[in-house]
């Protein structure tokens, strides 16, 4: 790479960063269009974060946060660019990495290695949760007993509820996620294609389960897939980018395709369709589901029993369907749910129940 | 004409899990440049041995791969356009493995 440098890069023309003025651009940014070099796209994608962070208060100085850490690109970055932001911002933030080891051979052992490298990288302690410790099976047993089909509906609700009960355990106020404009836009078009009005209005918020125990938060909602990935290789950071084994279709899913279109045509597509998404209001008559908790393991829930619960229960029982399908089951609605609910696995993209932030 | 082609974000998965190629890559008979257009066909043909839909899509790559010529996004360079040299620096980064 020292060579590429030494280059005279030719390729870029010549132009000038519209920013400095004095060095040669190294990108287009998507959201702006502008022609910038490496060392302004450092400062303003980090300083962009930045002002979305107090804009959106999304921490409050001591607090304990846990970074949500899949040793994929986006994750990485956040502990980088967060990490970096509360040394140079004076946050007083206490952050953490959380990591949950689903039990996949391959896949997930190989990632944590990542996750524990980025520990000792940023200095920011680790914690890993693991499926067989919280639920008494792996993913690959999980796999074994139920095929490929509806493997996601655990790993996405496990993942989910691991997280959290991993954020007790390191008694952070809140978890920030590495969801990025393109993984926002997306959900808001998959749920409007859903009519999954619920989950269209809380899929733009910046803060979610600020009512439930963990808080969660998203500082790159308005950060582009590009850049992110710019970032990373640019400051040549190690993250891990293979595909979940279980889901090796997962990111062919249409939606992505379709923003990744869009973003060619007109990069501020992506955030038009986030804002398009912020501006969409619940309607009074829009029951939305009662929050209470679970009867069995006191997690949140809208039934008598969370969705994980009756995932393992069914695996105990040797009745693995159990549970499979009734993503959404909110009263009246119960049968029409239940049809659509298992028409999107066809349409989801990213894996893993990652459409539900 | 030398080159150094680079892939990264999971998209060497494509091609047996090598990241780094140093190729020889032939110009047409009397000419003595290559571009981007060139190079992505010479790519498809020579080093993606799986999966080609995940690189290409029409005639160029798929949207979500990341293309930097000698580090500097081609985007700003003319993209398929993009004229090659000698000893150039070719990265194709997916942006579409895992988050
Ligand atoms: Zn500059
Ligand atoms: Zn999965
Ligand atoms: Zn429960």
């Amino acid at each position: 790479m020292a060579e590429s440098h030494a280059k005279v890069q030719k390729a870029g023309g010549g132009r000038f960063c519209c920013i400095c003025n004095e060095k040669r651009a190294a990108l287009k940014r998507p959201k702006t269009l502008e022609q910038i070099c490496r060392e302004c796209f450092y400062t303003v994608f980090e300083e962009e974060i930045h002002q979305v962070i107090m804009e959106n208060q999304l921490f409050k100085p001591g607090e304990r946060i846990a970074i949500g850490a899949s040793g994929g690109k986006d994750s990485t970055v956040l502990a980088c660019v967060l990490s970096e932001l509360n040394r140079r911002h004076n946050y007083g933030l206490d952050l953490f990495l959380l990591s949950v080891d689903e039990g996949i051979t391959g896949y997930r052992d190989d990632s944590l290695e990542t996750v524990k490298r980025n520990e000792i990288q940023y200095g920011l302690p680790l914690k890993i949760v693991s499926y067989k410790d919280l639920y008494g099976w792996t993913m690959d047993e999980i796999v074994k007993i139920i095929g490929l089909k509806n493997n996601c509906t655990f790993c996405g609700v496990f993942r989910r509820q691991a997280l959290d009960r991993g954020a007790a355990l390191l008694k952070v106020d809140k978890l920030a996620t590495g969801h990025n404009a393109d993984d926002i836009a997306e959900t808001v078009l998959l749920n409007i294609l859903r009519g999954d009005i619920a989950r269209l209005s809380r899929c733009t918020a910046i803060t979610t389960g600020e009512d439930g125990p963990i808080p969660r938060c998203k500082p790159f909602k308005y950060t582009y897939e590009k850049e992110i990935v710019m970032y990373a290789y640019f400051k040549r950071l190690d993250y891990f980018s293979t595909e979940c084994i279980y889901s090796p279709n997962a990111y062919r899913g249409f939606a992505r395709e379709f923003i990744k279109d869009l973003e060619r045509i007109r990069p501020r597509a992506i955030l038009d369709i986030i804002k398009s998404g912020e501006s969409f209001r619940i309607a009074t008559s829009t029951k939305m589901p009662e929050q209470g908790t679970c009867e069995r393991c006191g997690y949140i829930s809208s039934q008598k029993w969370c969705k994980a619960c009756v995932l393992l229960e069914g695996l105990n029982r040797g009745l693995p369907k159990l549970g499979i399908g009734r993503t959404r089951v909110s009263g009246k609605d119960q049968k029409k749910d239940i049809k659509q609910s298992s028409g999107m696995k066809s349409i989801a993209s990213k894996q893993c129940g990652s459409l539900d932030f | 004409m030398q080159l150094t082609v680079e892939f990264g974000g999971g998209l060497e998965l494509l091609c047996d899990s090598v990241k780094i190629h140093n190729v020889n890559v032939e110009t047409p008979k009397g000419v003595q440049q290559l571009i981007m257009k060139d190079l992505l066909v010479w790519v498809q043909k020579n080093l993606i041995k799986e999966r080609p839909e995940m690189f290409i899509k029409g005639d160029t790559v798929r949207p979500g791969v990341l293309v930097l010529v000698n580090d500097c996004d081609w985007e700003l360079s003319g993209q398929l356009d993009t004229t090659l040299e000698e000893k150039d620096v070719v990265v194709f980064i997916s942006t579409l493995h895992g988050g």
